[in-house]
């Protein structure tokens, strides 16, 4: 065991994939990072701001994000934006535009999907994004090309003049494989120069920009077809070929090993038809595997090429060799399972949640609500989930169009989500005068992504003081007249309020002020425990939907392990059954 | 030979750093490694899974474990056992934490919390290693220790020396809280 040790590189590391992007940041000589957090991209960000010669930041919304790293690029510095595939919707406009352009030192784009929709709205594939914007994407396999990518990416994006696109997936962001790593290398900052015709895409100018466009594509494509490294041909046995990418390429490579040859595509975006029919002229029977849409598959059938690939694998969810086997082999997996019923365990509000409170109140109203992107989608209470910030804009077009039951809807939006793209959705309530209530549920942090700071909590991203951005004044300055802010665990006032609030012929906002449990700084000192003789079987607290409360007995039991001691279901027993306990030093 | 190891839980119970520290242990011995895990949403008490693969003869090429192909499923909840079970290869070994967490649908009453499901499991065929993991943890001091009690427990089973685990344990967690996690440690070990 210990001759294997040592023969350990000490420069090889297992990195999740993000972090391996973060690394390639950071080697690259990248000096500027602006994102917005989203699962599965957010840890691309939180890493790449531990290295002290990266300028780190979380911007308001992908688009921001978008602009300020293009911003960067165009002042000469090696820049990054970071989002997950929805956040690219929001960050589209100047996306298609930053192609005419081009950059002055490299700008990448990162784009994390999510196959499956593990933490997600839709599974969109990003790839479309590429090619409606002329934009060149790469799409690494593991670790260790998330970190080669990421700094070819920046070499491409230089040569070719032009954004590039580094496109994950869950599976690669979120898995960790060995990397080797190397040194940064100083790249420094480029000369700025003004340059009207480039960078000023008024229409006469942009008009002679597209043709360049069009150009780059070509040279890129001739790029695809000459480079091996990114675009690798693995010849084993010829009678069947796979073109692929991405983590479909680990899952194909499982089942097939060298009982296939593989055109592995490092350049998803553009494809090369030189080398696509050079190795189809190889194999005899010619299959593409790749996740969600057959974007690759088109290619090839439009280039009159027979191939099989979604006749039998799905367009829908993640791969795996699994599927792979079942769907093009017919073999089926052989495995045990135990003789009982299994209940599922979805995820829930976790104990002591600030929001609990607030879906208490909203569901005993009976109101109807306009949900948002956020942990709270999470509340049984909410009636609609979209996109970011289409709780406060729904709401709006719902009033307008059922103004007799505004009294009855509300909107719901949290503090980072409100900050991303609520603020313009209020300006609409004003301006186009619609008696809505909202509901901000200020919980001082970016909750579902695992904590990221925002502009209401007072600190950047690298953990440094900041301005925070008061939700109240922001409500004011867009002109609405009843803003309040109240503890949602205090569930009389809130309600109090709410009912006043709905009943008002203006719009309001109310902010529901309370700390993600989760936090750190948010003291778990006191728990609550049930005297089973006062508990009379009633059943009330269960209706907060607490993780910790249980019935096992027949009596109302907490789980003090977990409980924070918020109080919220001694509110709802009616019989003083509950108690609040102070925790000994732990 | 590719080995897989299976992690399972609910959300919150600290199977990134078991699974880590596994990756750990493989990554020592110089072999490919790869370890899948889950972040987000799911995270919030749901039921979540990370992988660990490793190979001690080439590469590692898929990420993730399907059916009937986990070697060692290492579980901190039964009800989460039974649920993965269909992951283990027939011969496969479980080392499993007796704790039970009671999912929303149990706790609202709108399902059951199936009985006996160790005992059920052991009927199969599978080897069955298990220990009150959270119980251990709480006697140490601190319930949150339970993740590398099981891994204790899992490696006095693996066939690796101690040490290599004791290494791994200390490369992955904070000085802050070593001491604790080894103690952690050793008390799965000897469970």
């Amino acid at each position: 065991m210990q001759d294997k040790k040592n023969k350990i590189d000490k420069n090889k590391k297992l990195l999740l994939g993000n972090a391996a992007v973060a690394r390639g940041l950071y080697e690259a000589g990248c000096v500027f990072v602006s994102s917005y957090p989203g699962t599965p991209s957010t840890e691309i960000t939180e890493e790449a701001a531990n290295y002290d010669e990266i300028y780190a930041e979380w911007a308001p919304n992908e688009k921001v994000a978008f602009e300020a790293a293009f911003g960067a690029s165009v002042a000469g510095g090696r820049s990054f934006a970071g989002m997950k595939h929805v956040g690219l919707n929001v960050a589209a406009d100047p996306l298609f535009t930053s192609a005419y352009t081009g950059v002055n030192a490299g700008f990448v784009i990162g784009v994390a999907d999510d196959p499956s929709m593990h933490s997600s709205q839709n599974e969109q594939d990003s790839r479309h994004y590429a090619i409606a914007a002329k934009i060149p994407m790469l799409e690494p396999s593991d670790s260790e090309e998330c970190l080669e990518y990421t700094k070819r990416a920046f070499e491409l994006s230089e040569k070719f003049d032009t954004p590039v696109i580094l496109k994950l997936t869950t599976r690669i962001s979120h898995s960790q494989s060995l990397v080797t790593i190397s040194e940064r290398e100083e790249v420094g900052i480029r000369e700025y120069k003004k340059n009207e015709s480039k960078y000023i895409m008024r229409p006469a100018n942009a008009i002679k920009r597209h043709p360049i466009v069009e150009q780059k594509l070509k040279d890129l494509e001739d790029y695809a077809a000459s480079n091996s490294e990114l675009n690798r041909i693995e010849y084993g046995d010829k009678s069947i070929g796979i073109i692929t990418a991405g983590s479909s390429y680990a899952y194909a490579k499982d089942v097939y090993g060298d009982k296939a040859s593989y055109l592995k595509l490092g350049m998803v975006y553009p494809l090369s038809e030189k080398l696509i029919k050079e190795f189809a002229s190889q194999v005899d029977e010619l299959y593409v595997i790749e996740e969600l849409d057959p974007i690759i598959e088109t290619y090839c059938k439009a280039l009159g090429l027979k191939v099989k690939g979604k006749d039998l694998l799905p367009v829908i969810g993640e791969y795996s060799q699994e599927l792979i086997k079942s769907k093009l082999l017919g073999i089926e997996p052989e495995f045990s399972s135990v003789d009982a019923t299994i209940p599922v365990r979805p995820p829930v509000m976790c104990a002591g949640c600030p929001h609990r409170g607030t879906f208490y109140v909203l569901k005993k109203l009976g109101l109807t609500v306009m949900g948002d992107i956020g942990c709270y989608t999470l509340g049984t209470q909410i009636d609609t989930t979209l996109c970011m910030g289409a709780s406060v804009s729904m709401l709006h077009g719902f009033n307008k169009v059922r103004p007799e039951t505004a009294s009855k809807c509300v909107g719901v939006i949290g503090d980072s989500t409100f900050m991303h793209s609520g603020i313009t959705g209020l300006i609409d309530i004003i301006y186009n005068n619609s008696f809505s209530t909202l509901l901000v549920l200020d919980n001082s942090i970016t909750g579902m992504t695992g904590h990221q700071q925002n502009p209401c909590t007072g600190l950047t991203l690298k953990n440094l003081p900041a301005k925070a951005i008061s939700i109240e004044e922001i409500c004011r300055a867009c002109g609405v007249e009843n803003v309040e802010t109240v503890d949602p665990n205090n569930i009389t006032e809130f309600e109090k309020l709410l009912k006043a609030e709905l009943s008002k012929d203006k719009p309001s906002v109310i902010i529901l002020k309370r700390p993600c449990a989760l936090l750190k700084s948010v003291k778990k000192e006191d728990y609550v425990s049930v005297d089973s003789d006062l508990c009379s079987s009633c059943r009330a607290c269960m209706r907060i939907g607490c993780p910790c409360i249980s019935f096992e007995t027949g009596k109302a039991v907490v789980d003090a392990s977990q409980c924070i001691g918020c109080g919220l279901c001694m509110k709802m027993c009616k019989f003083g059954a509950m108690k609040l306990n102070k925790r000994g030093k732990v | 030979m590719t080995k897989n190891i299976l992690i399972c839980g609910v959300g919150g119970q600290g199977s990134l750093l078991a699974s880590r520290i596994l990756g750990q242990v493989a990554i020592s011995q110089g072999w490919d490694t790869k370890v899948s895990e889950v972040h987000g949403m799911s995270q919030r008490g749901g039921s979540v899974v990370t992988y660990v693969k490793y190979s001690d003869t080439g590469k590692v090429a898929s990420p993730v474990i399907c059916r009937g192909e986990a070697d060692v499923i290492i579980s901190f909840e039964q009800l989460e056992t039974a649920r993965w079970l269909p992951f283990l290869k027939k011969d496969g070994k479980i080392v499993t934490s007796t704790q039970k967490i009671y999912p929303m649908p149990v706790i609202s009453g709108n399902a059951v919390y199936p009985e006996s499901l160790i005992e059920k499991i052991r009927e199969n065929g599978n080897v069955v290693v298990e220990c009150n993991a959270v119980d251990i943890a709480k006697a140490l001091g601190n319930v949150k220790v339970a993740n590398v009690v099981l891994i204790g427990l899992y490696a006095k089973h693996s066939g690796f020396d101690k040490e290599i685990f004791l290494e791994a344990v200390r490369e992955c967690v904070p000085e802050k809280f070593l001491e604790l996690n080894l103690k952690a440690f050793e008390a799965g070990y000897n469970a």
